[in-house]
Formats: structure tokens, C-alpha cells, sequence
């Protein structure tokens, strides 16, 4: 799937300009952008239920912006889309809904259908709720039900718009792995569209972000994980320091002096992390295939791909590429993970410093202290999905915080619901 | 921002272009049977009830009003050929096309506007379905025959209203109101009132559909959008009125002339 010098304006507003990007077969990646960025419609031009004014998007040598009804509903069979809510057919029970495509598509006898429904249903762990309706049951049921039906019909190429929001930690570390699984199975090719930090961090093989009408940068996952580029270390790290503002953007004099501030503050090195511990730089490793399920055939792919382009890319991203490449698998027991709690020890040491320097109100801010806690708990989902680490001492001090790493994950999305 | 009459000019056009795609997404297979069942059962249900109710009094009035007037005429014995061609030319199709509108339209209007925002139509458009063919003939060939259909009732509900009302009430000669049944209507009549009301059905089927899918904004604009449809098929149902009836006299010499 290739798009091209894509471009998309309603009215006089132009949502994003010139945005050229290369989906690689099989492999998994992640739009991330703030709010309002035009991630949906993005996604929607994709499926080409929104036509770009400019640009082309090939999918199997068509090009969707200029092919005609027929072709692009033949095209479409292609896709899986998960929508925001799901997008459930409100008058059909759950098993109905998952069985549309293959009732309207397919010439399957009713007992094939309800093989495969069964199938799916258990995939996503919805056994039991195949007589319900839409409206009878949650928010993270209803993804789940979407996914299963976006997933019936075996396709090419999955589409997730921010299948991550509105759900609890527990539930987006699951989804996450669920995802990674899916991909194994199917090797087929995957594209999220988020803003959560901690799935951009440890799922795809590649990573893009959208800022200011325009596609920032788009590569493996380790080019935007170690890149100095400001919009994508603030978005990357949650920090409200940098080019990204409250509503869209600020102006370029603030930024500089904030930055400034932020290098000179207390002589960290740069990008390790924000004032309040956020993540920080490093890549994490990413998620691996549950035990039961075969390897991602995409990741031989994705290592020949990555090697070639190697000498394309920044230091850092080639160094971080060299180590993921010679790690075999990943037992590399140098994970950045590790370093999660230790940086959760220093955290109020430098949450102290802020308030002694007379800045209180960030040090104090709730919002960053949420996002740190929030990547605190991230950092402890990396350890318990690791039993083999032996971190158990660290592991444990860093679920005491558990409690307040979610609190503080509700306060983030919360924050990013007001921004939107 | 672009001219207000461009714009109306443009919404005229997609209005019609729905129209078109309709009409040859009718013919495109697969059909969708139980759909259109289940529509033509749902529009009938909302429909059926109002319509008589609505069909007594206004063959009442229709009766009444000419009651009085022949009387003053001395043309009494032909009250009930009178009643009989304001029913079946005019009023019948009306009122069916009025309950059509604002009960089948507007269900359809509001059904189709919710799944447009809660992205149900755009999910079946992924799913490589296509929403016109699978929702929206359906529901304009059920709007068409429960249109024909209810015609035929507000027919016979208003002339019976009618008889009620000039027999009964203003006793007026049952047998003179009977024989003369004939006297001015013609089976033509009949026709142009069941061509009238199946494209009235078309038509609020199709506006109230072309608002639904272009509802937007949230709850609040599917409200706009019914609110929107429901007054459009009004006005476009009363001028389609005019040329349909303005054909027939072309068409069709008034009987004895």
C-alpha cells in the first residue's frame, strides 16, 4: 500500500498536505498525531470514504482516489476497519453483526458462518454475548465485537482508528497483544492510528506522526524513538514543553525559550527525560507473539527491509537498529524497561528540585504527574509481561505504584478528551 | 463561503443524483427481499392508523363543504359525484403522501441519520457493501407500495367518510349520492391518484434518505436533518402535485366534455 503527495482540504481548512508514506506488507505500523490532527480522515481517505483533493493512494496497483465505484468496493473486501466505537449495526445482535460480511459477501452455509463467527468471538474473548445488541453492552466489548468483525473476512490490510481509547490499562495492554498475535497469524498489514504513547512505543514495527497539516516523519519504529526532532520527542514523551500546544500550536518563540529552559534545567542529559520523569528516550522492546502463536513472519521481512535503508537514517536510529538487530530475540537483558522503576526512584527527587526552584506549579501540575505515573505504569507492564527478568524486587515496588500509575493514566486521557 | 443559490443548486443536484442511483441500484442484484418486508411492515404499522384517522373527517369536510354549496345550487343529486372526484383526485393522494412524509420519511430520515453518525452507514461501506442498494432501495420501493396501498384506503375510507356525513348527518338522499357516484368520476381517476401517490412515496422515501445520509454534527443534527426532510418532501410533494394534476387534464378529457 503506497500513498502519495496525498492532500485533503474542507473548504478553505487544510487538514494535512503532501503526505507520502509506504505501508511495508505484513508488517505493523503507527500513526500517532495530537488531537485534531486529522488522523480519522486520514484513515477515512484510506478506505476512500473521503476523497483527497490532491495525492494517490495505490493499494494492489489501483489507485483509489481515481478508480471508479466498482473497483473500489472491490478493493474495500480487501480491508478490515475498526472503528472509533466500533461502528456496530445497532439493530443486529453481536453474532449478526460479526456474520454480516460473510453473509453479504460469501456463499458460506449458515453452520460455516457460525463456525467462523464462534471462531472469531473466542479470539477476542466475547464467547457468551452472541444474542446481545449493541447497546447492551460496554464500550470495550463493543471494540472487540468491531475488531472480530473487521477481521471475518480474512483481510490484507487491518485499519485501527485509536483502538486504544476509552479503555483501561489493562484492556489496551491485552488489545495490544491481541493486535501483535493477529499479525502473527495473518501476516497481514496493520495500520493504528493513536495517541497512546505507550502502544506506539512497544507495538509496531514503524511509526509516523502527523503535526501541522503534514506527515513529521514516518520510518521503523527506532528512527522516531530516538529522534531529536522537538514535535516528536514532546509528543513521544508527553511533556507540554515543546511545539505542541494546548490548542494546536504555539508560537516559535515560546517553544525556544521552553526548550532552552528544559536543556538547561538541571544538566540531564537531553531526551532522557522530562522534568516530571516522563518515559524518556530509549527504544523498548517491542511486543512479542504469545507463546501459542507462530513467529510474525513479517519480522525477516521488516530486517532485510530495515537494513537496506539503513544508511538513510540518523546516528541514533542506525545505532538502536544495529542493537535490535543483533539481539537474538529478546532476551537482551539490557531492555530499557529495566530502567522504568529506576527512574520511578529518582522521580521525586526531581519533582522536589522543581518546586525548589521556585516552579512549582509544574513540578506540581497534575497533569504531568499523571503522564509520568503513566509511564511508570507502562514500564511495569514491560516487567510483568517479562517473568524471566528477575526483577522481582523492582517489579513489585513498581506495582505499589500501580494504584497511582492508573489514576494518573485517567487524568492523561482525560487531559487529551478536554484538548480534542 | 459560496452564493446561497449555488449551494441550493448543488444540494438539488446530489438529491437527484441519490435519485438516479436508486433507480439503478434498483435493478442490481442481490435484491434485497427481506429488507424491503420488513420496511414496507414498519412503514405500514406507523402509517395505516393515522391515515384513516386523518381520511374520516377529511371526507367529512369535502362533504360538508359541497353539501352547503350544491344546496344553494339546487344541485343536490350530484353531491356524491362531487365528493367522489375531490376524494380520489386530490385529497386521497395528498393525505397519503402528508402521512408518508411525516411518518415513514421522518422514521426513515432519523433511522438512517443515527447510523450515518454512529458510523454504521461509512462501516458498511468498508465492508464493501453499498449502503443504497442495501438500505436505501429497500426502503424507497416500501414507501412506493405502502404509498399505492394506502391510496386505495384513504379512497375508500373518505368517500365512506363522506357518505357518512351527507347521508346521516345532512340527510341527503343515500341513493342519489350512490348514483351518482359515476356521474363525473372516471376510472382514469382512480389511476392518476394511484401514479400520484406512488411517486409521492418516492420522493419522501428518497429526500428523507438523502438527509438521513448526509446528517452530521451529532444527535442534534439528525433531529436537523428530519426536521430538514420532512419539510423539503412537503414542499416538493405539493408542486409535484401541481404538474402531475396539470398532466392529467392534458391527458385525460374530463368525462362528457
Amino acid at each position: 500500500m503506497r500513498v502519495e503527495g496525498l492532500t485533503k482540504s474542507f473548504g478553505r481548512q487544510v487538514i494535512w498536505s503532501d503526505v507520502t508514506l509506504t505501508l511495508p506488507p505484513g508488517e505493523i505500523s503507527v500513526l500517532l498525531g495530537p488531537s485534531g490532527t486529522g488522523k480519522s480522515v486520514f484513515l477515512k481517505s484510506l478506505v476512500g470514504l473521503l476523497t483527497p483533493e490532491r495525492g494517490s493512494i495505490v493499494v494492489r496497483d489501483v489507485d483509489l482516489v481515481t478508480c471508479g465505484e466498482k473497483q473500489m468496493y472491490e478493493i474495500r473486501k480487501l480491508y478490515g476497519v475498526l472503528f472509533q466505537d466500533g461502528a456496530l449495526f445497532g439493530s443486529m445482535t453481536i453474532f449478526d453483526n460479526i456474520a454480516f460480511p460473510l453473509r453479504e459477501h460469501t456463499r458460506k452455509s449458515e453452520n460455516e458462518i457460525r463456525d467462523i463467527v464462534t471462531e472469531k468471538m473466542e479470539m477476542v474473548g466475547l464467547s457468551g454475548a452472541e444474542s446481545k445488541l449493541p447497546g447492551e453492552i460496554s464500550g470495550g466489548m463493543r471494540k472487540r465485537a468491531g475488531l472480530a468483525r473487521a477481521l471475518v473476512l480474512e483481510p490484507e490490510i487491518v485499519l485501527f482508528d485509536e483502538p486504544d481509547s476509552g479503555l483501561d490499562p489493562v484492556r489496551v495492554a491485552y488489545l495490544n497483544q491481541l493486535i501483535v498475535d493477529l499479525n502473527a497469524r495473518t501476516d497481514a498489514t496493520f495500520l493504528i492510528v493513536t495517541h497512546d504513547i505507550g502502544t506506539a512505543r512497544t507495538v509496531p514495527d514503524n511509526l509516523g506522526l502527523l503535526f501541522r497539516r503534514e506527515l513529521v516523519m514516518f520510518g521503523p519504529r527506532e528512527q522516531l524513538l530516538t529522534s531529536t526532532d522537538p514535535v516528536v520527542e514532546q509528543f513521544l514523551n508527553g511533556r507540554r514543553e515543546g511545539p505542541i500546544g494546548m490548542a494546536e500550536e504555539k508560537d516559535a518563540a515560546q517553544v525556544e525559550a521552553e526548550l532552552a529552559s528544559l536543556n538547561e534545567d538541571d544538566g540531564r542529559p537531553e531526551g532522557a527525560s522530562g522534568p516530571s520523569g516522563a518515559p524518556g528516550g530509549g527504544v523498548p522492546p517491542q511486543l512479542e507473539p504469545s507463546d501459542d502463536v507462530p513467529p510474525r513472519r513479517a519480522v525477516d521481512r521488516r530486517q532485510a527491509r530495515v537494513r537496506e535503508m539503513l544508511h538513510t537514517l540518523p546516528e541514533a536510529a542506525q545505532e538502536a537498529i544495529r542493537a535490535s538487530l543483533d539481539e537474538p530475540g529478546r532476551t537482551g537483558a539490557a531492555g530499557p524497561a529495566g530502567s522504568g522503576p529506576d527512574r520511578d526512584g529518582s522521580d521525586p527527587g526531581a519533582q522536589g528540585d522543581g518546586a525548589g526552584r521556585g516552579e512549582a506549579d509544574r513540578g506540581a501540575d497534575r497533569g504531568d504527574g499523571g503522564q509520568g505515573d503513566a509511564g511508570r505504569g507502562d514500564a511495569d507492564r514491560g516487567a510483568r509481561r517479562d517473568p524471566g527478568r528477575g526483577d522481582a524486587g523492582r517489579g513489585d515496588a513498581g506495582r505499589g505504584d500501580a494504584d497511582r500509575g492508573d489514576a494518573g493514566r485517567g487524568d492523561a486521557d482525560r487531559d487529551g478528551g478536554g484538548g480534542r | 463561503m459560496t452564493a446561497m443559490p449555488v449551494r441550493a443548486l448543488a444540494q438539488s443536484g446530489r438529491l437527484f443524483g441519490l435519485g438516479l442511483d436508486v433507480v439503478k441500484a434498483t435493478f442490481r442484484r442481490p435484491f434485497q427481499v427481506r429488507e424491503l418486508i420488513q420496511q414496507a411492515w414498519f412503514i405500514a404499522s406507523v402509517t395505516i392508523l393515522p391515515t384513516a384517522l386523518v381520511a374520516i373527517p377529511f371526507g367529512a369536510v369535502i362533504a360538508l363543504q359541497l353539501g352547503s354549496l350544491t344546496r344553494q345550487l339546487g344541485a343536490q343529486s350530484f353531491t356524491g359525484a362531487a365528493s367522489v372526484l375531490a376524494v380520489i383526485r386530490e385529497a386521497s393522494p395528498i393525505v397519503t403522501a402528508l402521512l408518508v412524509a411525516g411518518a415513514g420519511g421522518s422514521a426513515i430520515c432519523a433511522d438512517l441519520g443515527s447510523r450515518k453518525i454512529r458510523e454504521e452507514i461509512d462501516a458498511m461501506q468498508v465492508l464493501g457493501v453499498d449502503p443504497i442498494q442495501r438500505l436505501v432501495v429497500p426502503r424507497v420501493l416500501a414507501a412506493m407500495l405502502v404509498a399505492v396501498l394506502l391510496n386505495g384506503l384513504v379512497s375508500v375510507v373518505g368517500v365512506g367518510g363522506g357518505y357518512f356525513f351527507n347521508v346521516v348527518l345532512q340527510g341527503g338522499t343515500p341513493g342519489a349520492y350512490l348514483a351518482s357516484f359515476s356521474a363525473l368520476a372516471q376510472l382514469p381517476d382512480l389511476w392518476a391518484g394511484e401514479i400520484k401517490a406512488l411517486v409521492f412515496g418516492a420522493i419522501a422515501a428518497i429526500v428523507a434518505a438523502y438527509k438521513g445520509l448526509n446528517a452530521g454534527g451529532g444527535p442534534k443534527g439528525v433531529g436537523d436533518a428530519v426536521n430538514q426532510s420532512v419539510v423539503v418532501t412537503f414542499l416538493l410533494l405539493f408542486f409535484t402535485n401541481f404538474v402531475l394534476t396539470a398532466i392529467y387534464f392534458q391527458l385525460v378529457p374530463a368525462k362528457g366534455a
